[in-house]
């Protein structure tokens, strides 16, 4: 045997992760950019919106000691008119962002979590554990996720935690269904038999040999689930079994101001109204990047 | 044109599209009806490009600019994309690697030929075309009754469809057929069917071949003309036995003696370093960095064509000297070292093993003892995978008993202590499924470093070197990841993950298969030197017959599950017992009988 060790063959290696080439792939399309842009906006508002409010979440406004009347048009004190209580519009609306959005990660974490726990050992046990979970995901599947939230709701109350479980729980199978699909190829390859053969735990296998192998679907799945949870807890705020009164929820008020509408005073259904609809189509655009950015990796990724 | 040959293919280039970079350069041959031209080289060699050209295709990305392709005189070049669509399947045809890709599975037989008769507007009626399906399955040796014509392409064995690929191929009487690496995937009874109906089908209807192949043995057996390609050039081109016995070409020469002989007689030698990849080629020859022959003007300047007699043209500057050392200056092989008398490391007896409800291994009674390597081979679906992954706790539907260091087996990995787990370690068919592509190779050489022994990071990482080194790879790959090394390298890989184990055996199933043939001697050179050094004991499982006199003291020949013949490596070689090891052993292709048939 040489001594010395044979002279590389191949190219120098690059040091980019895996993951880090989709992120690349992804932030190099306009689509992705823009997506991201808007999330930027919508979450700095949440985020940020509290501290530039000039009243507090469930403040009257008052003009020299007296209560403003209910839907006010835009004044000095109240930029965009005051709601069905009297209260700023402005205010209320950069208060409100916080829920929708932590509650709506809250659950799509839970899901995706769940999902993707039963999915790789659904994937990895096969025979009938794999028939066990998936037709249990399936049971829950088969409820739309706003009646088996409802139904949930209804039952326990209107609870936050329970909002996010509901919703969590929904978001499970379809994830779940997701990670199954690209594991069941990726449990097949010889290297997981590798890790078998020497004794690895199957939990390390699950987690550290097959899901590093199927994050671009499960990005892509999970940045969709997230879109669609937006909307599912704003209509669920808006049917009142969210926040309830008088907390400053983006749902709530939509529900709160319909009557402005009429009245000539929209701004407190427009202004939450946009800031959900910026949001899902910010978020859609960003997994509409993972995608591509995905599938170009995946037809690129066997030229090395 | 009678003249001319019936494939002419003159000073071709293929580039990537957009790039300027050449894939294959100066391409020229010519191919004579009735003849097969060999063509010769290792993965990424630009073979494959070539082979396509001749039909005016190049794969996605790629564009042919320059040169000329001609069929009976006629430049396929130059005509458009429909009209050359009109003569593939007619004027050339193309026989793919992967029959069962290249069948349509929704399609019937019958109705897959006799659209490719139509096509063409062979045949004035359907009765003309099927007279003729009939007889071009009857030139490969298939049934064309009703039942036959009615089955689907998975209702066939491998062999057979590849058969039914030939037989589309030659259905419309081709003058020029392309042939790539159509036996790769087949067993070696197969593979010799299918050798001598091509060999027939072009001799008989006048039909030049080219018959793109890596695998030398195959071409010796079949073409009486040969060209070795090297990095998108054709290095070496003239008659098989002038060329295999005293090539002109360092680089042709390295790779007959990387082929595996039955006999043995010589050390197998792998060519270190790889082939240089497209826009990666250095200056003057391209072998050059790995050839010991490489003068200063080899360096600086491409070599021209050179005449070395009638037919046989060469690539290289230094080809008198190269020409100058007789091919008899081969390396000896190292004598195998003789096993002592030892208890057996591993014994397995009677045992039965079965996938679902199909039984595939029947009372199957093997020993390898410490230090000693056993060679199991056989046909796919012979069951050689099956008791590999029995012994490696992989395969747990099994009875019978299988004893290690003298303590019963347990069936399954999960169910064996961490001792033996260690103890016994197993490398894969293929590298490139069996390393995880989103770990580093430190990481996967680590995994097993952290599962048997408590190490720290820094301790960890020296021995991961370590273990790389005695696989001549060194410390610098601890970073990357699997792709971004060579198959060669990857299974280098997967052997060091292995042997940081410290096993007392090996289990090889097939490692070599996907490997180029010169990456296969190295591969397979540096396994016997561990086993010498280490004492390890080796099960090495191949369906490569010419392998086994290299590396194994002792074979057992399977056959359908069952043991057909077992011994001394050189007792079941020489002379065989059972006739399945006859047969087998006649249908290899080997270089040294189809060199000392063409006398």
């Amino acid at each position: 045997m040489t001594d010395q060790a044979l002279a590389l063959e191949s190219a120098p290696a690059r040091r980019h992760r895996p993951w880090l080439l989709l992120l690349a792939a992804t932030w190099h399309q306009t689509r992705a950019k823009i997506g991201l842009a808007l999330v930027a906006l919508v979450v700095g508002i949440a985020l940020v919106g509290p501290f530039f409010a000039p009243y507090g979440p469930d403040e009257s406004v008052q003009v020299d000691g007296v209560f403003a009347l209910p839907f006010e048009p835009p004044s000095d004190a109240a930029r965009f008119g005051t709601d069905e209580l009297g209260r700023d519009v402005w205010s209320r609306f950069l208060w409100g962002g916080r829920s929708v959005l932590a509650l709506s990660v809250l659950s799509t974490a839970l899901g995706a979590i769940l999902g993707i726990a039963f999915g790789l050992a659904a994937a990895y046990s096969r025979g009938l554990l794999d028939e066990i979970f998936m037709r249990t995901q399936d049971v829950v599947l088969a409820f739309p996720q706003l009646v088996f939230a409802l139904v949930l709701v209804a039952t326990v109350g209107p609870e936050t935690w329970l909002l996010v479980v509901a919703v969590g729980i929904t978001t499970m199978p379809r994830i779940a269904r997701v990670t199954r699909g690209a594991a069941v190829e990726v449990v097949e390859r010889d290297f997981v038999r590798a890790a078998e053969s020497i004794g690895v735990p199957q939990r390390k296998i699950l987690f550290g040999e097959i899901l590093p192998n199927i994050m671009s679907p499960l990005v892509v799945e999970v940045t969709l689930r997230l879109t669609f949870n937006i909307a599912v807890i704003a209509s669920l705020s808006f049917l009142g079994f969210g926040l309830q009164p008088p907390a400053a929820d983006w749902g709530l008020m939509i529900n709160e101001n319909r009557q402005g509408l009429v009245a000539g005073q929209p701004s407190g259904v427009v202004l939450p109204v946009v800031a959900i609809g910026l949001l899902t189509i910010g978020t859609s655009l960003v997994g509409d990047g993972f995608l591509r950015a995905a599938i170009g990796i995946e037809r690129g990724g066997r030229r090395e | 044109m009678t003249s001319a040959s019936a494939l002419e293919v003159e000073r071709l280039r293929v580039e990537l599209e957009g790039e300027g970079i050449d894939i294959v350069d100066e391409v020229s041959f010519h191919v004579d009806a009735g003849e097969v031209l060999g063509l010769v080289g290792e993965s990424g060699s630009g073979k494959t490009t070539v082979g396509l050209a001749v039909l005016g295709h190049t794969r996605r990305g790629a564009r042919v600019t320059s040169g000329d392709v001609r069929i009976e005189g006629r430049s396929i070049l130059a005509l458009d994309r429909l009209e050359r669509q009109g003569l593939r399947g007619k004027l050339v045809s193309y026989v793919p690697q992967d029959p069962a890709a290249a069948l349509n599975p929704a399609l019937r037989i019958g109705k897959q030929l006799d659209e490719t008769l139509s096509e063409h507007g062979f045949g004035a009626s359907g009765e003309e075309r099927r007279a003729r399906i009939t007889e071009a399955l009857g030139e490969v040796l298939l049934p064309s009754d009703d039942a036959f014509l009615r089955r689907y392409p998975h209702q066939l064995s491998g062999g057979q469809q590849q058969r039914v690929a030939l037989a589309m191929a030659f259905a419309n009487r081709p003058r020029v057929i392309v042939l790539d690496e159509p036996t790769t995937g087949l067993d070696v009874t197969t593979q010799a069917h299918v050798l001598v109906t091509v060999q027939e089908l072009c001799r008989a209807h006048g039909v030049a071949a080219l018959y793109v192949s890596h695998d030398l043995a195959v071409v010796a057996t079949l073409c009486l003309q040969v060209a070795v390609m090297y990095a998108g050039r054709i290095v070496e081109i003239g008659p098989t036995s002038l060329l295999f016995r005293g090539s002109a070409h360092p680089y042709a020469r390295r790779l007959v003696e990387a082929i595996p002989e039955l006999s043995g007689a010589h050390a197998l030698v792998g060519i270190p370093g790889s082939a240089p990849r497209p826009g990666n080629r250095p200056q003057g020859c391209f072998f050059a960095p790995r050839c010991s022959y490489a003068v200063e003007r080899c360096r600086v300047e491409f070599p021209p064509v050179a005449r070395v007699s009638q037919d046989h043209e060469v690539r290289c500057w230094e080809h008198d000297h190269v020409l100058a050392d007789a091919l008899a200056a081969r390396t000896a092989a190292v004598p195998l070292p003789e096993i002592k008398a030892h208890d057996a490391l591993v014994a397995i007896r009677g045992l039965d093993a079965s996938h679902g409800a199909r039984q595939v291994l029947f009372g199957v009674d093997v020993v390898v003892r410490p230090q000693e390597c056993v060679a199991l081979v056989g046909e796919s679906g012979s069951g050689k995978t099956t008791l590999a992954r029995c012994i490696a706790g992989l395969h747990t539907n099994y009875e019978g008993e299988i004893t290690f260091r003298g303590r019963p087996l347990r069936a399954g990995a999960r169910r064996r202590d961490r001792e033996t787990r260690r103890e016994i370690q197993y490398v894969f068919q293929s590298p490139y499924t069996s390393l995880n592509p989103r770990k580093t190779i430190g990481q996967i050489i680590g995994q097993p470093i952290s599962l048997f022994y408590d190490m720290g990071g820094r301790e960890m990482r020296a021995r991961a070197v370590e273990v790389l080194e005695t696989v001549q790879l060194g410390g610098s790959v601890l970073e990357r990841y699997p792709h971004h090394l060579s198959g060669g390298e990857r299974q280098r890989v997967a052997i060091a993950r292995a042997l940081v184990a410290n096993p007392q055996l090996l289990i090889c199933d097939e490692v070599t298969s996907a490997l180029d043939v010169s990456v296969q001697a190295a591969i397979v050179d540096l396994l016997a030197e561990l086993q010498r050094e280490l004492g390890l004991g080796l099960l090495f499982v191949t369906h490569n017959l010419a392998l086994i006199r290299t590396i194994a003291q002792e074979v057992v020949v399977m056959s359908d599950g069952r043991i057909v013949e077992r011994g001394a490596s050189d007792a079941v070689l020489f002379a065989p017992q059972a006739e399945y090891t006859m047969r087998l052993l006649s249908d290899t292709p080997s270089l040294e009988a189809a060199l000392a048939a063409s006398g």
